[in-house]
């Protein structure tokens, strides 16, 4: 290829190269650049009044005991939430791919409705449900003999709630990918192990997880992702509360940035879960290669 | 054929609306852009045909915005440069928006008013539209808190009239909740609020903020006091440690005595009667907060709204004049009839015969002594402190010691961009 030629693949790739720069890239960079400052309402006006701060913004959301309370909230929701989430997924698409299965679609499409249904919807509902005094949930505790809780009031079991909540919104998403996963292991698979004397167990662990493997890496990937990112179900059902219980990192960011209007510190906060979720991803890429049998 | 007609036909369209579109705009430079929120929004269209009737070299485009993202679209249209001529700002709004420069100040304007219509206004309200010494927007209608309560229920507890004193409404609510047992409580105050603990801070005379609202002063006296009773009030049992997931239905609650007192605004007069059922309708009124000692009543909030002129508008004479109108008594009795919120003038009350109605006559009362809270644009920021930190010690995840330095050290974190922008300007 001559000199002064330019590559047609450019052309493209670049609308669409230039719409990611545009919309994705520029943004981000100048919101790295924002935290770096102490931009604020004060500053929105009148440029004179913005502070170069450096690492200042950084510095003081490691010294805010709110900050460390939000990731341990986050880190809550995530350590909880997503292993039961991806298990009772995972359980889902065995049930719904078993072979006394009956109706598969129908419950396909019941378990995913969740999933399509707005949040703002589903919260006015759950709230109901765990109303303490008048909640679908106490009154069927209360048959069992347990004591009411006060699901979103109390510091303690508001967390559980969102888990619950967010649990029950999201596994029809990883069941669906789950059972694409099931459905294109080979039936031979089971048929040679069969033919071997394999119990049910051993057919599930020898032959249905080792396969799921790579599905399971995604799955587990995305979800850990998007539960880092906790912020519609706490910010419809608690704001944060009770007693910042379940003030996770996002919605930090997000009062700061928007209802507080301290837009480098908000910044601040985003880049400090960017660096989170960036480092933990490839640890989980890391463990991956650690896998035998994996290249 | 139809295969590109489809297209062609939707390209006439689109040129036909770009066409329409310039037209508007061409006709429409003229016109005085109002942003109004909410159901003010609506209701002021009405108002709007009336001046415009009064005034036909004037053309008046009301824009609705919903309340949930005024503020916000406020701050954006600054920014932007896309403020409205003349806007509705919630009264705590301006100092931000006084610092964003986006205000034309309005002192020379009103001098040229008579006398009698400028103290036609309540002076705590008015004094919330003075910051930094200049008047910025004109009260439009006005909003403070006050006791809701059932009248029943505190009669029967031997209240018959509404208790005046710290005193008597602690002894009124330790006798309610005899009366009603562990279930139920004698006042709401949910946890999310702000509002109770400041106000009762302000009615010790705390100024919560020193130094010219350079730090924070929630150790001093009056505050440590305030606290103390608001917590006491949930140490005793007297309130629910309840936030509002805990709340069903505040109405039906206090249909069926959940609580007997709540501090609440001028909205819940109509929501209260609307609600209720039928049975209930004389059985709960308002009454004025009560003071920490004499000197009843106790203040409440300046609340509401006002009506302010953009910096850069350039048809200020033209905004001035809707202003005007919509600050006429007659002008303020007809919103009130079609929004209920309550006249912004004395003169419209009267004419109503608001101080004698039942339920309006405490805000009436409560309005004489109201007061604003720091006029500073962070001041939203430190009101969720404040409810945070009490809920801590509602919660007895801290003592009281503890919140009031918490929210002492937060607030001067908050305050610090102000104190530098302060030593710059040398004040």
């Amino acid at each position: 290829m001559g000199r002064g030629r330019i590559n047609p693949a450019w052309g493209f790739v670049g609308p669409a190269l230039l719409a990611i720069g545009a919309f994705f890239f520029v943004p981000v960079a100048a919101s790295l650049l924002l935290s770096f400052t102490d931009f604020d309402v004060y500053a929105v006006a009148r440029p004179d009044r913005l502070r170069f701060v450096a690492l200042g913004n950084y510095a003081r959301l490691l010294g805010e005991p709110r900050f460390w309370t939000a990731l341990g909230n986050t880190a809550y929701f995530v350590v909880v939430g997503g292993p039961l989430s991806v298990g009772v997924s995972l359980g889902a698409a065995l049930l719904l791919e078993a072979k006394l299965a009956r109706w598969k679609g129908f419950f396909r499409t019941v378990f995913f409705l969740p999933v399509v249904t707005t949040l703002v919807a589903v919260a006015v509902v759950w709230r109901y449900l765990y109303h303490p005094r008048h909640g679908l949930l106490n009154l069927l505790l209360g048959l069992a003999g347990i004591h009411p809780i006060d699901w979103l009031g109390d510091p303690r079991w508001a967390m559980p709630a969102i888990i619950l909540l967010a649990v029950w919104k999201n596994f029809g998403f990883n069941m669906v990918i789950f059972i694409a996963g099931l459905q294109s292991i080979p039936e031979r698979l089971y048929e040679a192990a069969r033919l071997d004397g394999a119990s049910a167990w051993q057919q599930f662990r020898r032959v249905t997880l080792p396969m799921l493997a790579p599905t399971f890496l995604f799955v587990a990937v995305v979800t850990m992702i998007g539960y880092f990112q906790l912020f519609a179900e706490p910010y419809v059902m608690t704001q944060g509360g009770p007693a910042n219980s379940t003030l996770s990192v996002v919605l930090l960011m997000y009062e700061e940035g928007f209802r507080w209007w301290n837009m480098g510190y908000g910044a601040a906060v985003a880049f400090v879960l960017f660096a989170i979720i960036l480092s933990l991803t490839l640890a989980e890429r890391g463990l991956r290669r650690l896998q035998p049998g994996a290249r | 054929m139809s295969a590109w007609r489809r297209p062609a036909r939707a390209l006439l369209l689109l040129g036909l609306a770009a066409a329409l579109g310039c037209r508007i705009d061409a006709t429409d430079t003229g016109a005085v852009r109002f942003w109004a929120m909410g159901r003010e929004g609506e209701e002021v269209q009405q108002l709007v045909l009336e001046f415009e009737r009064r005034h036909p070299d004037i053309h008046v485009r009301v824009q609705q915005i919903p309340w949930g993202a005024a503020h916000e679209k406020l701050l954006t249209a600054d920014v932007g440069g896309a403020m409205p001529d003349v806007f509705q700002a919630g009264n705590t709004w301006l100092p931000e928006l006084v610092a964003l420069g986006a205000l034309e100040p309005l002192d020379e304007r009103l001098a040229r008013w008579p006398a009698i219509d400028r103290d036609d206004y309540f002076p705590g309200i008015v004094d919330t539209n003075v910051v930094d010494g200049a008047t910025w927007a004109v009260p439009w209608y006005v909003d403070t808190r006050v006791l809701f309560y059932r009248s029943d229920l505190l009669a029967e507890a031997g209240y018959p009239e509404p208790p005046r004193t710290w005193t008597a409404w602690t002894d009124a609510m330790l006798r309610v909740k005899e009366r009603v047992g562990p279930e139920r409580y004698a006042i709401l105050l949910p946890l999310r609020e702000w509002q109770p603990p400041v106000i009762l801070a302000l009615q010790r005379g705390a100024s919560l903020l020193r130094d010219g609202a350079r730090y924070g002063d929630f150790q001093s006296p009056p505050v440590r006091a305030a606290f103390e009773f608001y917590l006491d009030l949930f140490r005793r049992g007297l309130a629910p440690r309840a936030g509002d997931t805990a709340l069903a239905n505040l109405y039906q609650d206090f249909a069926r005595g959940y609580f007997s007192l709540y501090i609440s605004g001028p909205w819940n007069i109509g929501e209260f009667a609307r609600r209720l059922p039928a049975d209930l309708a004389d059985r709960w009124t308002t009454a004025p907060l009560p003071a920490p000692g004499d000197g009843y009543p106790g203040v409440s909030l300046a609340g509401g709204a006002s009506l302010a002129v953009s910096r850069g508008s350039d048809r200020k004479d033209a905004a001035w004049k809707l202003v005007e109108f919509l600050s006429q008594p007659a002008q303020q009795v007809r919103f009130y009839r079609l929004t209920g919120d309550l006249p912004a003038r004395k003169a419209a009350w009267a004419d109503e015969g608001l101080p004698r109605d039942r339920r309006a006559h405490a805000f009436w009362i409560q309005l004489q002594s109201v007061q604003s809270t720091p006029k500073i644009p962070e001041w939203e920021r430190i009101a969720a402190k404040i409810s945070q930190y009490a809920e801590a010690a509602i919660r007895g995840t801290m003592t009281i010691d503890q919140a009031l330095a918490g929210l002492d050290r937060d607030v001067d974190n908050v305050l610090e961009k102000r104190r530098w922008l302060m030593r710059a300007a040398g004040r």
